[in-house]
């Protein structure tokens, strides 16, 4: 197998999970993009893993995972939170701050 | 990749080295793909949230499927473990939670769209370009799935530091989240 | 890797390795299916017994077939979709909630000669394989891996439903899923320190090389692996998932015909890997006391098949004699019970690994490890009184202010 296919999907899953947190209104569907960006990351990790026969990206891929999880919980709580004081979790309406 | 390697993958011969091709790797690798970057655009297309983690569901196994195939089982287990058995049913409690984004999301304003498929395909166009320009034939050169000890000892002697900096921010997540969500 | 491996498949693959292999899954896919009827049939038979009934007795000698009749019947029933359902999903659904039940036994070994340093090969067509479909070297964490997925059965199904009562009671079913599968996952931890593999058939091979490891595994993390099986089961005394008072039906209620016998049966079939999970990681899998030389491929199945039995049995006699729990003494069980005990065994026994390797003496080891253990409990059990009691002292204040602006409005 080549490296390329591998660094290929995993370059079309970041593109698309670009294109997610730019262009979904809904707080956690631009969350759930993020998650495809660092899986897109993840994928890259094993596959050079993989190609360099060595372990760091396995353990690198399993450290992303781990930060995802933390990201997701405080992530959603944001979005709770966002949820009862706003009554709605639409990102472009959370405009207070603009000047 | 060149156009040997894509007449490679396509018809399971190598006419550069001459070698024998890993057919049953590559159909698994080309179905699997195919499934993840179908499941993705549907991902952040459709209207639907419930579908919508539906969608993250399928690419992240995808992903366990090809971390498998990598020979990385231990990863790929544990990105079903979590990802999918907490991260998105978290995801699926988030939705149901807040109600406002039950059913049909209201999708975005056109012009935002366009934008955004722009950047989306210029840092795909940029990537592909770099890796194809930078990789070219390169070939995976693992033959054997690694140890779950292996990782284990590499986790516990050289990166015992970030393996402790992460269970620190895990903690430190936890607390947050129950601080934020917390009514009062 | 190569230990863990079934020999079947070190010597490459051929089409009698591709046989064997098919015919093992068949004749497991079967097996279950035949199993599933049987233990329903079981149960109630079971349960009548306990509750001075006759049980089913009309279908076959003893109602032996009653199972066939229900699933007869509910095939032939009309099979209704609700308006406000998602089509999609509520397809999928309970096919979710069956297919891991099914893939989750695949790891399971059901017999070979484990006795006297055995390492429970058995012939078949002049080839030695294990007696089990798979021995993935990650197996235990593929066991979670699909009981993770099983959750998803539940909560799409009472989702997808459009309806209030399966859509709560879908969310109760997924939180305790979740929630249980944490002090599951630890129970678990401590046999892979004790037995140092994640593959099922090292697991039973390290087991019987000692004792089962009974003293590490077999009292505390068994013990927590029954408590929260049975909730992850959502079996009584934890299925307020399907609590009739309280949520009518549950997350199945707007299931019907077909798609809800799949339920039924998923529910069965769940328990039937769940005992023989318990029974593969705790109790010594297939090995037993007598194995005789005559027939000895009988005893180790025999052995497996009482063990599962028993722990069949003792699932329907927790039914029949404990009430359900209410949703907040579950969720305080499982958080601050099940999870901190099952972290703080491993701990201790982790503790002791170290102590051996390092050549420490064992018994101030113990003794100041069970010191730190009872400093964290008693930690613990005050964190939860104090919040517990200033939760009681807001609630208090709460009513006493609207008490009190109720009253002041009646003075002015």
């Amino acid at each position: 197998m080549y490296l390329n296919q591998f660094l290929l999907l995993s370059a079309a899953l970041f593109a698309i999970g670009v294109y997610g947190v730019l262009a979904r209104r809904n707080g956690v569907l631009v969350l759930m993009s993020i998650e495809l960006i660092l899986n897109a990351v993840n994928i890259n990790l094993v596959a050079f893993a993989a190609f360099g026969n060595q372990l760091a990206g396995e353990v690198f891929a399993l450290f992303v995972i781990a930060v995802a999880a933390a990201e997701v919980g405080v992530g959603l709580a944001m979005i709770l939170l966002l949820y009862r004081n706003r009554k709605s979790i639409d990102l472009t309406q959370i405009d207070l701050m603009r000047g | 990749m060149s156009t040997p390697a894509i007449f490679a993958a396509v018809t399971g011969f190598d006419p550069l080295t001459g070698g024998e091709f890993l057919v049953a790797q590559n159909i698994a690798f080309a179905i699997m793909a195919i499934t993840m970057l179908v499941s993705a655009v549907r991902m952040v297309t459709t209207g639907n949230v419930v579908h919508a983690a539906l969608y993250l569901v399928i690419v992240l196994a995808g992903a366990a499927g090809i971390f498998i195939l990598l020979g990385a089982e231990f990863v790929g287990v544990t990105q079903v473990l979590v990802y999918i058995g907490a991260i998105v049913v978290l995801f699926l409690f988030g939705i149901m939670l807040t109600k406002g984004s039950f059913g049909a999301d209201d999708g975005v304003g056109g012009e935002r769209r366009g934008i955004a498929a722009m950047v989306g395909a210029l840092v795909l166009a940029v990537m592909a370009a770099a890796l194809l320009d930078t990789f070219r034939d390169a070939e995976l050169s693992r033959a054997e799935p690694s140890l779950t000890a292996d990782v284990a000892d590499l986790i516990f002697s050289r990166y015992i530091v970030p393996f402790e900096a992460i269970s620190v921010l895990l903690l430190a997540a936890l607390i947050g989240a129950i601080v934020v969500a917390r009514g009062d | 890797m190569i230990l863990a491996a079934d020999p079947l498949l070190v010597d490459g693959i051929d089409l009698t390795v591709v046989l064997i292999v098919l015919l093992k899954a068949g004749v497991a896919f079967a097996l279950l299916l035949v199993a599933v009827m049987l233990v329903i049939w079981f149960e109630r038979k079971l349960i009548s017994d306990m509750q001075n009934r006759i049980g089913p007795a009309l279908a076959g000698p003893w109602g032996i077939l009653q199972t066939l009749a229900d699933g007869i019947k509910l095939f032939f029933k009309e099979d209704l979709l609700p308006t406000r359902a998602d089509r999609v999903v509520f397809r999928l659904a309970p096919y979710l909630s069956i297919i891991p039940a099914f893939v989750a036994f695949a790891i399971v070994p059901v017999g070979g000669d484990f006795s006297d340093g055995g390492d429970g090969t058995v012939s078949m067509f002049g080839r030695s394989t294990f007696l089990q479909v798979a021995d993935p070297p990650v197996g235990v964490l593929f066991f979670l891996a699909l009981s993770a997925v099983a959750v998803y059965g539940v909560m799409l199904a009472g989702w997808s439903s459009g309806s209030k009562y399966p859509l709560l009671g879908s969310v109760r079913a997924s939180a305790q899923m979740i929630s249980y599968e944490a002090a599951l996952g630890l129970a678990i931890a401590t046999v892979f320190l004790s037995s140092g593999s994640l593959s099922t058939h090292d697991i039973v091979v390290g087991q019987s090389a000692t004792t089962w490891n009974v003293l590490a595994t077999g009292i505390v993390p068994f013990g927590i692996f029954l408590i929260a099986g049975t909730a992850e089961l959502n079996r009584p005394p934890f299925d307020l998932v399907e609590a009739e008072q309280e949520l009518v039906g549950g997350f199945h209620t707007e299931y019907s015909s077909i798609r809800f016998a799949l339920f039924f049966l998923s529910e069965f079939m769940n328990m039937i890997t769940m005992s023989a999970i318990a029974v593969t990681l705790f109790l010594g899998g297939p090995a037993g006391p007598i194995v005789t030389q005559r027939v000895a491929w009988v005893w180790p199945l025999f052995w497996f098949f009482l063990k599962v039995m028993a722990f069949l049995f003792t699932f329907v006699w927790l039914r029949a004699t404990l009430p359900r729990f209410r949703y907040d003494q579950l969720m305080d069980l499982g958080w601050k019970v099940l999870i901190p005990a099952a972290l703080g065994w491993f701990l201790l026994i982790a503790t002791l690994d170290v102590a051996a390797d390092l050549g420490w003496p064992t018994i101030p080891v113990v003794i100041v490890g069970v010191l730190v253990l009872w400093g964290g409990a008693s930690l613990l059990s005050g964190a939860v009184r104090k919040a517990q009691a200033e939760r009681l002292e807001e609630a208090d204040r709460g009513a006493d202010e609207t008490a009190g602006s109720a009253s002041g409005l009646g003075e002015a």
